[in-house]
């Protein structure tokens, strides 16, 4: 029996609960693994990235299995997916895998597949000339790059991200299909503070903030919301209760204790805080997640605020690409871009990626106190000397 | 090998399939130029240009294919894709979303995988009147079989947008947009015909995630897939129906080279390490010293860095300074190792991670909202792995059982500990403190004694101090 063609399928909707069939979980895992995966699961022995995009694992049982993984636009159409489905097909017996990183993969297990599969791959375009099947992402590499929603699907975004990244590859495509960086780039983009994804712990992230306060839509916020939770929704106690002239039960804002983090808007559409000219993009740099030799640690807030330049973000793209060569340039062969700026120290990070260095960029949240220095321990740079000039100290 | 809990649909797509081949015929190059859809889109049409793969030309592919389908052909609005590209257009103009706030929508007995979407223009962008999500619980390691992924593909075609997210931040495989009353028949054609449910969204047990693991890395000191499905069935309920206090995340990464990001995700996060010592193949050394072996498995093949030096790139670089060169011969004092996999990722053809492995379970991990971003911390340094995981799910029911008590409504998990204090979160779940908890223990002697800690308790007698001092 195939899928249905009718306008309920097989619910009923006179007799809902009838034939239902919950909690039964995702599909087993085992059966969508390519034959040469399953012989050799747990039996690898090491692996070698051949260029990039193209990995070869090696078992002990002597078999390679041929990887040639693909950049991929996360939002993707069932075309396309049928697209590659038409590849996995014809160079990889039905089987395909996509990445953590909205990367596809492509496993063979032969090298003559494989020429033939990269062939192919490389060919495909679509009519307006980009890519579809770019090979790379692999090692030392900006490898695809993680996001959100956007205006494609979310609800409280602060910038858009599909066309943030189409933009920001687009730049940095030659790093996506080369491995000539001291070590792997990971870049993220999150259209807000909820950052859905890991963009708090990437080398380079971009952020959509806001910059006003909410508006107070009274009419509607004892209509649409629950007051205390909306008063208890702010981290800053910034948020009381209020009443209009006419007898309203509304709320106020002081607004020199907001942060602009949205979450009275996540708790109450009348209190929205989108704004064209407020909305913008933060950039933050240096984290990651990896233990190599390094734990893992935050990125930090190295521009505060850039504008939202539909759709193609030229001071995002500028930024980041300014900091991505500064790092390729100075950094030490495997050390991340966070232990970079941490070893030359970060006064010389701002400096050589020619950043200025503003009061947004000082703590001023919880365990702000850690992050200022209490050592002499650090490097003279120029605003050094701005500083000791303006104390008069030169 | 394993053994599925339910039972599985073999799927044949031939057998499923709702298009025939004609239906499915991507337009020529020609045909696609030629195409324009109902709104002006000079931004987006910007998008389309430059080599990295362009979401505006694919979805304009598909809006193309919607006008040629026939009206029985598809069960939501014609014009979903057109309208969409209508809608993001008016954002950029706007600078700001046209997506409404929230909306709540379902399926039976369910709370959460089903997102209420609509447009905040519904009579500019009918279309997209109601674009609801629905996330589907992912296989593991996000391997398919195409027969699936097509089904898939004409399931959404038929009662959604056609439009999906391979994946979401959290994991999940996306529907980007159907309308309300296509959420139930979506729901159950993949129960029936599929054997495939749905992912969590709201406050419940977020879908569980797992790195490539044994089916492809060497590394992996645990079996990642086998932990994330086992846990993903035994807690379907807590998946479905939200009775947390705010979202809860499980990932899986089985080494400590965390590639599905668990430390910075996942309210629980299960890193695999080893406890016993590094494999070492020395022959594999002294190739990689002579140059016959490419180091770090070819990741810095696109620049020419000199000659390897083992020296400065595997022994200088370790971070506990736990290793040295005899000869040719390498040492690792494996005592002082801290697995950071600085020397096995540069030469994994010498160094392999030990054979008495398991995991390292963290907790607490978070993006800023609300109180600020967490990385997870060590809770319990080290945890044997073995179908069943009887160990690790009773460990999750005790955290559970604190964080449902004492937790705040929105308040993860990492800052209930925080509210807390580590050592009466680990107290309410009966773990003893270790230093491997800590990057150092507290700098303030601002001791919390419990009362029994104190000989006599705290209960004291004024006149018994007064017959020593006078006031």
């Amino acid at each position: 029996m195939g899928l249905s063609t009718t306008r309920f399928g097989v619910f009923n909707p006179e007799k809902p609960h009838e034939n239902r069939i919950t909690d039964i979980g995702p599909r087993h895992f085992w059966e969508f693994f390519p034959p040469v995966i399953q012989r050799n699961y747990g039996k690898w022995l090491y692996h070698e990235i051949l260029e990039p995009g193209v990995l070869v694992h090696v078992s002990e049982t002597g078999e390679k299995v041929y990887t040639v993984r693909v950049g991929g636009m996360r939002t993707m159409s069932v075309a396309f997916v049928r697209e590659i489905c038409d590849i996995a097909d014809k160079y990889c017996d039905g089987y395909v895998r996509f990445t953590t990183r909205n990367n596809i993969e492509f496993m063979v297990d032969s090298e003559e597949k494989l020429e033939a599969l990269k062939k192919e791959l490389a060919s495909r375009k679509f009519y307006s000339g980009s890519y579809k099947f770019p090979i790379g992402g692999t090692g030392c590499s900006v490898s695809n790059i993680v996001h959100t929603q956007g205006y494609v699907h979310c609800h409280t975004p602060a910038t858009d991200a599909s066309s943030m990244v189409k933009a920001l590859m687009d730049e940095l495509f030659d790093y996506f299909q080369s491995m000539t960086l001291p070590a792997k780039v990971r870049i993220a983009v999150a259209c807000c503070l909820n950052m859905c994804g890991a963009v708090h712990c990437s080398d380079i992230a971009m952020v959509g903030i806001h910059r006003k306060p909410p508006a107070i839509d009274t009419e509607y916020v004892a209509k649409l919301c629950e007051i205390p939770t909306v008063i208890a929704s702010c981290p800053l106690g910034a948020i009381s209760p209020a009443t209009t002239p006419d007898g309203k039960k509304t709320v106020k804002i002081r607004e020199d204790r907001c942060m602009f983090c949205g979450n009275c808007y996540t708790m109450c559409p009348a209190l929205p805080i989108a704004d064209k000219e407020g909305d913008g993009v933060a950039i933050v740099a240096g984290g990651k997640v990896s233990n190599r030799i390094s734990p893992p640690k935050f990125s930090k807030v190295v521009v505060a605020y850039l504008p939202n330049n539909f759709p193609r973000f030229p001071e995002v793209c500028q930024t980041v690409k300014k900091i991505l060569e500064t790092y390729a340039k100075h950094a030490r062969k495997y050390e991340r871009l966070g232990d970079w700026a941490e070893r030359i120290g970060w006064e010389k990070f701002f400096e050589l990626c020619e950043l200025p260095f503003t009061y947004h960029l000082l703590d001023d949240y919880r365990l702000a106190l850690d992050t200022y220095r209490t050592s002499t321990q650090f490097r003279f740079t120029e605003a050094a000397w701005e500083v000791s000039k303006a104390a008069r100290g030169i | 090998m394993f053994k599925p809990k339910v039972p599985q649909k073999e799927i044949k797509y031939e057998e499923l399939r709702i298009y025939t081949d004609e239906e499915l015929r991507n337009p020529t190059d020609e045909e696609m130029k030629n195409f324009k859809i109902k709104h002006d889109i000079p931004l987006l049409e910007q998008l389309e240009s430059g080599p990295w793969p362009s979401f505006v030309a694919d979805l304009k592919v598909e809006a193309w294919r919607r006008r040629k389908l026939a009206d029985d052909r598809m069960m939501i609005p014609r014009d979903v894709v057109e309208d969409l590209l209508g809608q993001v257009e008016l954002s950029f103009v706007h600078g700001e979303t046209h997506w409404k706030h929230g909306g709540i929508v379902g399926v039976i007995g369910y709370g959460g995988g089903v997102i209420g979407r609509y447009s905040d223009l519904p009579d500019k962008f009918p279309g997209i009147a109601h674009f609801h999500t629905i996330r589907v619980n992912q296989p593991a390691s996000k391997f398919y079989k195409t027969d699936f992924l097509r089904a898939i593909c004409d399931l959404w075609e038929f009662r959604g947008s056609g439009i999906m997210n391979l994946h979401g931040s959290t994991g999940d495989l996306i529907f980007l947009g159907t309308t309300t009353e296509q959420l139930e028949p979506i729901f159950q054609e993949m129960a029936h015909h599929l054997s495939q449910d749905l992912g969590g969204s709201g406050s419940n047990l977020r879908t569980p995630e797992c790195c490539v693991g044994r089916a492809r890395c060497e590394y992996a000191c645990y079996d990642t897939q086998d932990v994330c499905y086992e846990l993903t069935m035994h807690f379907q309920d807590e998946l479905h129906r939200p009775a947390f206090p705010y979202k809860f995340k499980f990932k899986f990464s089985g080494c400590p080279n965390d590639c599905v990001a668990s430390v910075a995700r996942a309210d629980l996060s299960v890193i695999g390490i080893w406890r016993d010592k590094i494999r070492i193949d020395q022959d594999a050394v002294r190739a990689y010293i002579k140059g016959d072996l490419i180091p770090n498995a070819g990741a810095h093949r696109g620049r020419d860095w000199g000659k390897f030096d083992i020296q400065k790139e595997v022994i200088d670089l370790c971070p506990t300074k736990c290793m040295r060169l005899e000869g040719e011969e390498l040492y690792i004092d494996d005592e002082n190792c801290v697995r950071c996999m600085h020397c096995i990722n540069v030469m994994p053809r010498a160094l392999r991670p030990g054979t008495d492995t398991g995991a390292c379970v963290m907790v607490g991990g978070k993006a800023p909202i609300l109180e600020g971003a967490q990385l997870s911390m060590v809770l319990v340094p080290f945890m044997k792995l073995e179908p069943p995981y009887d160990n690790l799910k009773e460990l999750i029911e005790k955290i559970w059982e604190v964080w449902m008590e004492e937790g705040k409504n929105r308040e993860r998990l990492g800052e209930l500990i925080q509210r807390m204090g580590l050592w009466r979160f680990l107290d309410a779940i009966g773990l003893p403190p270790a230093p491997q908890m800590v990057w150092a223990p507290r700098a303030n002697p601002y001791i919390f004694w419990k009362e029994e800690d104190v000989p006599g308790g705290f209960k004291r007698d004024i006149n018994d101090y007064r017959s020593r001092h006078a006031r």
